[in-house]
C-alpha cells in the first residue's frame, strides 16, 4: 500500500496552516504505519480537541474524535475491549498534558498497549495562540503578552515517572526519525509515549518571531541532540532525542484477562 | 547496500500544495521552487538525487518522488 491509500483523500487538502508540523507527523505516522504493512482495520485512533486532534479525520483508520484531553480514556476502553487492535492516541500538548494531565500520567501508569503521540507545538493553536504547560519561561503568547512565567513540563521525564515503559522523542526535521520511533512504539507492548517537536508557525511562530515554518524546523536542528551526545555537556539546554525508555512490564489488558480466568474459575 | 535509485519523477499535487516552502529549503540539490501561484515545481529535475527529504517532510503529503526501478 502506498501512504496514501490510508487517507480521507476526500478531506484534502486538510484545514493545517501552511508549513504547520502536525502534517508533517501525519505524514511519518502514514509511513510508520505502511512499513510495517498495516491494514487500516487493525488500527483504532482516538483523539481529543485541538489542531493536532484533526488528525484522526484525516486517516481511514477506526477512528473516534472525542473530549479535550479525554482521548486516552475513550482510547482505554477501546482497547480493554479489543485489544487484539493497535490504538494510536496523538495528542496536542495542552490537550495531553494540561486538560488531559491526569489521563495521561495514569495511562502511563497502568501500562496499557497504546502508542500516544504528543504533538508538541507549545501553543493552543486552534483558540488562537494561548500559552500551554509545554509553552516555557520567555514565551509571548496571546495570554502571555509580556512573556510568559509558567515553568513548563517536560513531556519525556513526566512519562517516565509515570510509568511508562516506551519513551521516546524527534522532531518533525528529523521525520525519518519520527517514523522509526513511532514504528518502534506501534510494536511495543505497553503504554509508549511519542513526544514530536512541531511548529506552529501561526500562533508561535509569529508571536515569538520564529521565522518561517522551514526556520522553526532548522531550530529543532539546532537545539535538538541524539541521547548521549557529548554536546549536552558543553551546552546543557540542548534537547535529547531518541529512545530514553524501552523496558518490559507486565501490560494492562493482560493482567485483566488474568483477573477474568481467575473470577471464572469461581 | 541497496542500490541508489534514480528519479522518474516529481508528483506534485497543486491542489494540496499550500506553497510552505519547507521542501524547497530543505531540498539538498536545490531542485525545487515555488512558482507565481506559490505552488512547488522542480525546476532542476536533473539535478535531483531521489533522496526524498521533501517527501517525508511535506506536511501537506503533495509532494512524491517516483523513481526509476518503480519503486517509490
Ligand atoms: S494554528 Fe498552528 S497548530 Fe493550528 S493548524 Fe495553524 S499552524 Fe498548525
Ligand atoms: S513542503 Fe509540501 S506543501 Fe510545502 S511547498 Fe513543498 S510540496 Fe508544497
Ligand atoms: S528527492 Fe531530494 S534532491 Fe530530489 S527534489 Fe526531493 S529533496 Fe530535492
Amino acid at each position: 500500500m502506498s501512504t496514501h491509500d490510508y487517507l480521507r483523500q476526500r478531506f484534502f487538502p486538510h484545514m493545517w496552516c501552511p508549513g504547520c508540523g502536525h502534517g508533517t507527523v501525519l505524514n511519518s505516522l502514514l509511513r510508520a504505519v505502511e512499513q510495517l504493512g498495516m491494514s487500516k482495520n487493525e488500527i483504532v485512533m482516538a483523539s481529543g480537541i485541538g489542531c493536532s486532534s484533526r488528525i484522526s479525520g484525516y486517516v481511514d483508520f477506526h477512528t473516534l474524535h472525542t473530549l479535550h484531553g479525554r482521548a486516552l480514556a475513550f482510547a482505554t476502553g477501546v482497547k480493554l475491549s479489543k485489544p487484539e487492535l493497535n490504538v494510536i492516541v496523538p495528542m496536542g500538548d495542552g490537550d495531553a498534558l494540561a486538560i488531559g494531565g491526569n489521563h495521561f500520567i495514569h495511562a502511563c501508569r497502568r501500562n496499557i498497549d497504546i502508542t500516544a503521540i504528543v504533538m508538541n507545538n507549545r501553543i493552543y493553536g486552534m483558540t488562537g495562540g494561548q500559552f500551554s504547560p509545554m509553552s516555557g519561561v520567555g514565551i509571548n503568547a496571546t495570554t502571555a503578552p509580556f512573556s510568559n512565567i509558567d515553568r513548563e513540563f517536560d513531556v519525556v521525564k513526566m512519562a517516565t515517572a509515570a510509568g511508562a515503559t516506551f519513551v521516546a522523542r524527534s522532531t518533525t526535521f528529523h521525520a525519518q526519525q519520527a517514523t522509526d520511533l513511532i514504528k518502534q512504539a506501534i510494536l511495543h507492548e505497553g503504554f509508549s509515549v511519542v513526544e514530536i517537536l512541531s511548529q506552529c508557525p501561526t500562533h508561535f511562530g509569529r508571536k515569538n518571531k520564529l521565522g518561517a515554518a522551514a526556520d522553526m524546523m532548522q531550530h529543532y536542528k539546532d537545539i535538538t541532540v541524539p541521547i548521549g551526545s557529548s554536546k549536552k555537556k558543553d551546552n546543557p539546554d540542548l534537547i535529547e532525542r531518541g529512545i530514553f525508555v524501552q523496558e518490559e512490564a507486565p501490560e494492562y489488558c493482560r493482567e485483566y484477562d488474568k483477573i477474568i480466568e481467575q473470577a471464572m474459575k469461581g | 547496500m541497496a542500490k541508489k535509485k534514480k528519479l522518474k519523477q516529481h508528483h506534485i499535487d497543486r491542489d494540496w500544495c499550500k506553497g510552505c516552502g519547507i521542501c524547497v529549503h530543505f531540498c539538498p540539490k536545490n531542485v525545487l521552487e515555488l512558482d507565481e501561484m506559490d505552488k512547488v515545481f522542480a525546476a532542476r529535475p536533473e539535478d535531483c538525487i531521489a533522496c526524498k527529504l521533501c517527501e517525508i517532510r511535506c506536511p501537506d503529503l503533495a509532494i512524491e518522488i517516483e523513481t526509476e526501478e518503480g519503486g517509490s
